[in-house]
């Protein structure tokens, strides 16, 4: 591979060096144009159109979908509050086990840790969470607390089984990013920062995690604009008590065939995710002096 | 089941099939699994798209060699299917879906590939406004005999005289209840709401479903299932509101929840009413005396199917009784065709959760179309899930 490239670009022949980026970054690029642009393009159309009589999508041009908006607020704020609250949960247990994986592992077993963190993305999110079900129901947990004394115990549907879902299914995302800041990180500031006389208090604080927020704020957005559109984990293990965007979204959709108002919705969506990543990347910049984040 | 290795196991295939069985109307697979995932959907369009479906130029009598059906997943005897390939060489490629406006939304996309498919009762006029349902040749039907079908379950299949669906099953939807735990005796929606409040608070569910749940709110008050008035409904959404914090949740994947003795009480249909029974005695079905819902799904052919002959020909295989006792015998819910009922077991016919006694019958409702498709309605719902 390397000698065909190689000789290109020796030749600085410049047709074929353009030709091969076209070629290389083409299937990207028609992927992206075919089923996110395309489909975006789609969504915006439908959401200045109308229901039509029996559901679906009808020609028009109204704002009366984005005026109706307020009709779906309590999912909006349910989503907003869902999101930076699982992301932070997440963030919470995440941290530690990121940094145990980079810093106090042993070399031997790094690997093998990082890939038990990896393993269950193996199986579908559905699969795991349908699994919860089962261990969290009144046969699963409360059943072995009943067996040593604490009776009448209810896991299942409450907003603690839906915390749990979220830590346990978006773990990962939030593990490896912090896992690779701080895998970077110079050994050597931190001794620096001992000889110096700081606590190790003060140097996890000044050190440590300020040149780990990067991997913090990459994998804080990314569960966090996940969890905007969650709606598997509140439906399975919230008893669907708790409404949120998402769960707006697939009853518009696929039950009253509403589709301008869950296009209109979408986009909101959309563009509430595009702020909240924008938003992250202020703040880490700002926080981590000036470096530049790359979200994702 | 005889003894066998089969008896130690922790969930027998038959109870794993009857779990997938719940995927027939609303339970985690037509409207939660397939719906989520959008599997039933991408099964569809990844048939059409790819060209899995063919669509051959067939002379006017001939079969060809394959054809598409769009189902509930779980809801043929797959032995059908591949005895009527065995006699016509007609391959059939089974599509599952999650709900009923799925299959609408494909159709109405065009060119979904199907040459039979099973709408529900409410869809079918529907179908039959937009156009894309095929006024059935009943000449190529000789299997089907309508003096045998009770009218009351065939009757949305017929648009102003003209036959374009005939039915495949029917069955109901009422409440089970875990007698263990609720001992309270209960025979109405009345009791059903009010026991959600009180004895049976927090262990109740209801479907994620507008028409049932919506429906059965204002059986309370004794309205019509399908009421679409301004005042029944926000009667309804009173009590829905009032309900909500005593529930154990909104779902109509209900049966895990009662088999694991969480929820005690649940809104539940025909089938998972059976198998509850089946699995766990003291689970009881109750159909509310003052009415709900009544529903049979049919059999119909789109307008663009691209196999006729062969979707005409599986129709009419599907109507003789002795195949159809067989789909029955698989998927539980009740027939339609006394020929049918003459064949099945006695313990099937005698079961009251299967065919409820005749009084019970009298006051339910077909869901209607308009009902369905209300956006007021879909509204309240939403009210109802984000309150």
């Amino acid at each position: 591979m390397s000698a065909g490239t190689g000789a290109v670009s020796m030749h600085g022949n410049k047709l074929r060096d353009n030709l091969l980026t076209a070629l290389l970054l083409g299937p990207a690029a028609a992927w992206l144009v075919v089923f996110l642009v395309l489909p975006f393009i789609a969504i915006a159309v439908f959401s200045v159109g109308e229901r039509a009589p029996e559901g679906g999508y009808q020609a028009a041009f109204t704002l009366a979908q984005y005026a109706n908006l307020p009709a779906r607020a309590t999912a909006f704020w349910n989503t907003m509050m869902l999101a930076p609250m699982g992301a932070l949960a997440c963030l919470l247990v995440a941290y530690p086990v990121a940094y145990y994986l980079a810093l106090q592992a042993p070399q031997r077993w790094r690997l093998i840790l990082l890939a038990l963190v990896v393993i269950p993305f193996w199986t579908s999110l559905l699969m795991r969470t349908y699994a919860w079900m089962y261990v969290l129901g009144g046969r699963g947990i409360p059943a072995l607390l009943a067996y040593v004394g604490f009776e009448d115990i209810r896991l299942i549907n409450t907003p603690g089984a839906v915390l749990l879902g979220i830590v346990y299914g978006y773990l990962p995302l939030m593990i490896l990013p912090i896992y690779v800041s701080l895998e970077r990180l110079d050994r050597r500031l931190l001794e620096a920062s001992a000889d110096l006389g700081a606590t190790p208090l003060s140097t996890f604080l000044g050190v440590t995690l300020k040149l780990s927020l990067p991997g913090v704020m990459t994998g804080f957005s990314l569960v966090m604009i996940l969890l905007l559109g969650e709606y598997l984990i509140p439906t399975l293990l919230g008893g669907g008590k708790v409404f949120f965007i998402g769960n707006a979204l697939v009853d518009l959709f696929l039950q009253s065939r509403n589709w301008p108002f869950g296009s209109a919705i979408a986009i909101t969506l959309v563009l509430v995710s595009v702020v909240v990543l924008i938003a992250a990347n202020r703040i880490s910049t700002q926080v981590s002096g000036a470096r530049r984040v790359d979200l994702i | 089941m005889s003894k066998s290795y089969r008896d130690g196991l922790p969930i027998s295939p038959e109870n794993f099939v009857d779990q997938l069985m719940r995927l027939k109307r609303g339970s985690i697979g037509r409207r939660d699994f397939l719906g989520l995932t959008g599997l039933g959907i991408a099964t569809a369009v990844m048939a059409r798209e790819i060209g899995i479906m063919p669509t051959p130029a067939f002379a006017a009598e001939s079969l060809g060699d394959r054809m598409s059906i769009a189902t509930w997943p779980n809801y043929h005897d797959p032995a059908t299917f591949e005895n009527f390939k065995k006699d016509t060489g007609v391959a059939v490629e089974v599509n599952v879906f999650g709900s009923n406006e799925e299959m609408l939304a494909k159709l109405q996309a065009g060119a979904s590939g199907w040459s039979l498919f099973v709408p529900t009762n409410y869809t079918i006029s529907t179908y039959q406004k937009l156009g894309i349902i095929e006024a059935l040749d009943m000449a190529k039907l000789p299997n089907f005999d309508g003096s045998q079908e009770d009218p009351r379950f065939t009757s949305e299949g017929t648009i102003d005289g003209t036959t374009y669906a005939v039915p495949k099953n029917w069955g109901t939807t009422g409440f089970a209840v875990n007698t263990k735990q609720l001992t309270k005796p209960m025979t109405s929606w009345k009791d059903f709401w009010d026991t959600a409040m009180a004895e049976g608070d927090g262990r109740t569910m209801v479907h994620d479903y507008q028409l049932t749940t919506i429906g059965n709110a204002l059986k309370y008050y004794g309205y019509s299932f399908n009421s679409l008035k301004q005042d029944e409904l926000a009667k309804a959404e009173e009590l829905l509101l009032k309900v909500k914090p005593h529930l154990f949740a909104v779902s109509s994947d209900y049966q895990p929840g009662m088999r694991a003795g969480d929820a005690w009480m649940t809104m539940c249909w025909t089938n998972d009413g059976a198998q509850l029974h089946r699995d766990i005695p003291e689970i009881a079905y109750v159909l509310g005396k003052e009415g709900g819902e009544i529903w049979t799904d049919f059999y119909a052919i789109p307008k663009d199917a691209p196999n006729k002959p062969a979707g005409y020909a599986l129709l009419n295989y599907l109507m003789n009784p002795q195949v159809a006792v067989k789909e029955h015998l698989a998927n539980g819910a009740p027939s339609t065709d006394a020929r049918v009922n003459k064949l099945l077991p006695k313990e099937v016919l005698d079961n009251p959760i299967l065919y409820p006694a005749a009084d019970l019958l009298t006051p339910l409702e077909f869901g209607a179309a308009a009902t369905l498709t209300d956006p007021g309605r879909a509204e309240l719902m939403a009210r109802f899930k984000s309150a």
